[in-house]
């Protein structure tokens, strides 16, 4: 069986989810990797999306972040601010899924601006949720495709806080919440260092060279001591997500995110 | 509340060129009518409130109808950039925009301290973001008890909020139905409000329900505006038309073909006049 290295992310982003987790997921290759979880090993998994639905479970990927199919599977729908209020700063989830135009090796995201903020190359479409998404949940896991623009040494906006500039900030601003805890790309798998918050490289895509993720990688990445090879999308996990897919794409008349 | 207008009358006699202006609608019930009727009616130097602009902001921005934009999220949703949106704030076309940047949590807390008379917003926020950096409204707060640091913004005091909405009855009491966001906080947290809807009933049916209804005198007009969320949705109506989205991106990248959609889509449009 063949798939394609975005197949591959998105299964290994679903995998890393459980039954106990309550995520907040954003629209695009986090939703996709959050309900194909649902459909595939945590059907207990529950999905928050910052529109104000509870507990939905759309049956296809929604294009926006308030589309009515996750109100009409949702358990019951909050208004937004209710939303933000009690159930982000109030601590209830475990899961909070982003993704950013740009990523450093400390795990924090730019979703801001492309060059200066005054005069900016590229105005990209700013925080939404994420600002708070990343310092209140419990744990945050980021999927992004692998890319010298997107792994950057120094990012051009710090729209999201994961360990901090240096990676200490996040401690010494006093956060109970753990913060970025895994990246998955087109790629590899990272975590972070436990001492210096660094996020290594710990599992390589089948057929995937350590060469391409240092090519495809703005700073001089490291490498975990025993890099494994992350397990190939099994027949299931590819069906599932295939058909999800194809579910999307009739409802939208639109290709979804892989 | 001055009663059921129509579209034409309500955006004539509540909204004036130099207001704040909150259309609100979380990708659901998006006021597009009301702010194509803003729009021929040639209303200019607004400031812009909404948590995600839009296609109907880059309208409004690529019309010349705004000054300023207060927001946290400006995208097409699934799709990409709104290219009006970074044309005026990148190269100043039609005119420059001012930009004030939050997070979805701020604007959302701004909106509700806003409907609770307060005059600003705390919460545990903008924790290590630059956005407190770019935006002078970002402060801090320390709490009296605890000594934590707190993040305050300014409550959001519109001087009118425009929802769409799917029913309002005889007497201008409206029902807001679905993903309901943050239209009631908008409302009430405005000066002047205006409610458009999809069609006026003699009774809501929601007698028992706790659905969220603004009674009429939260607003100061109702209009009736039947497919006044296109192409976004109203639940219980009709879909969000998602082609329509993807199309707008092609639209708007280019100023005249731009131009050419507003001439014959929106100023030639005939409007709503009753």
């Amino acid at each position: 069986m063949t798939w394609s290295a975005s197949e591959m992310m998105t299964v290994a982003a679903a995998r890393v989810l459980t039954s106990d987790d309550i995520c907040f997921v954003g629209i695009g290759l986090p939703s996709a990797a959050c309900n194909l979880a649902r459909l595939t090993h945590a059907p207990g998994l529950t999905l928050v999306y910052e529109s104000g639905t509870l507990a939905t479970k759309p049956q296809v990927l929604p294009l926006s972040i308030g589309d009515g199919e996750l109100f009409e599977t949702a358990l019951t729908t909050v208004s937004v601010p209710e939303m933000f209020q009690y159930w982000l700063q109030g601590g209830r989830i475990t899961v909070g899924f982003l993704g950013g135009a740009q990523v450093d090796r400390y795990g924090n995201l730019n979703s801001t601006v492309i060059g200066d903020y005054a005069r900016p190359k590229v105005r990209l479409p700013g925080s939404g949720g994420a600002t708070e998404i990343s310092t209140s949940c419990q744990r945050i896991f980021i999927v992004m495709r692998h890319g010298r623009k997107s792994f950057v040494e120094k990012l051009d906006f710090l729209t999201s806080l994961g360990h901090g500039p240096t990676g200490r900030e996040r401690r010494e601003l006093g956060l109970r919440t753990e913060g970025p805890s895994l990246i998955v790309t087109d790629l590899c798998t990272m975590r972070p260092d436990p001492q210096s918050k660094e996020f290594v490289v710990v599992t390589l895509h089948p057929g995937v060279t350590a060469e391409s993720v240092l090519e495809n990688t703005g700073w001089p990445i490291r490498f975990a001591p025993q890099v494994q090879e992350t397990p190939a999308p099994t027949e299931a996990e590819l069906a599932a997500l295939r058909d999800l897919n194809a579910r999307t794409a009739r409802a939208h008349g639109v290709a979804a995110a892989e | 509340m001055a009663g059921i207008l129509s579209l034409h009358d309500a955006i004539e006699r509540f909204v004036e060129s130099g207001d704040s202006v909150a259309l609100e609608g979380f990708t659901h019930l998006i006021p597009f009518a009301a702010g194509h009727e803003i729009i021929r009616q040639g209303l200019t130097d607004l400031t812009l409130i909404r948590m995600t602009p839009d296609l109907i902001y880059d309208q409004m921005i690529g019309c010349g109808c705004a000054r300023k934009l207060i927001f946290s999220w400006g995208g097409n949703p699934g799709v990409g950039s709104l290219h009006r949106l970074r044309d005026a704030v990148e190269r100043g076309w039609p005119r420059p925009l001012a930009i004030e940047e939050h997070s979805h949590s701020a604007m959302a807390h701004a909106y509700a301290a806003g409907a609770a008379g307060m005059p600003c917003a705390i919460f545990r926020g903008y924790i290590g973001s630059d956005l407190t950096a770019v935006n002078p409204q970002i402060r801090s707060v320390t709490c009296p008890f605890t000594g934590e640091t707190l993040a305050a913004v300014p409550a959001l005091r519109p001087d009118v909020a425009i929802i769409h909405a799917q029913k309002a009855d005889r007497a201008g009491n409206v029902l807001v139905a679905g993903i309901v966001g943050v239209q009631k906080e908008a409302v009430l947290a405005s000066r002047r409000a205006i409610a458009t809807v999809e069609e006026i009933v003699d009774d809501l049916g929601t007698t028992g329900t706790n659905a969220t209804v603004l009674p009429a005198w939260t607003l100061s007009a109702v209009a009736p505006a039947p497919g006044g969320a296109r192409p976004s949705y109203a639940h219980g109506y009709y879909g969000r038309d998602n082609a329509f989205y993807t199309a707008w991106d092609a639209i708007a990248r280019d100023r005249d073909r731009f131009t050419d959609w507003i001439d014959a889509n929106v100023r030639q449009a005939g409007g709503t006049r009753a």
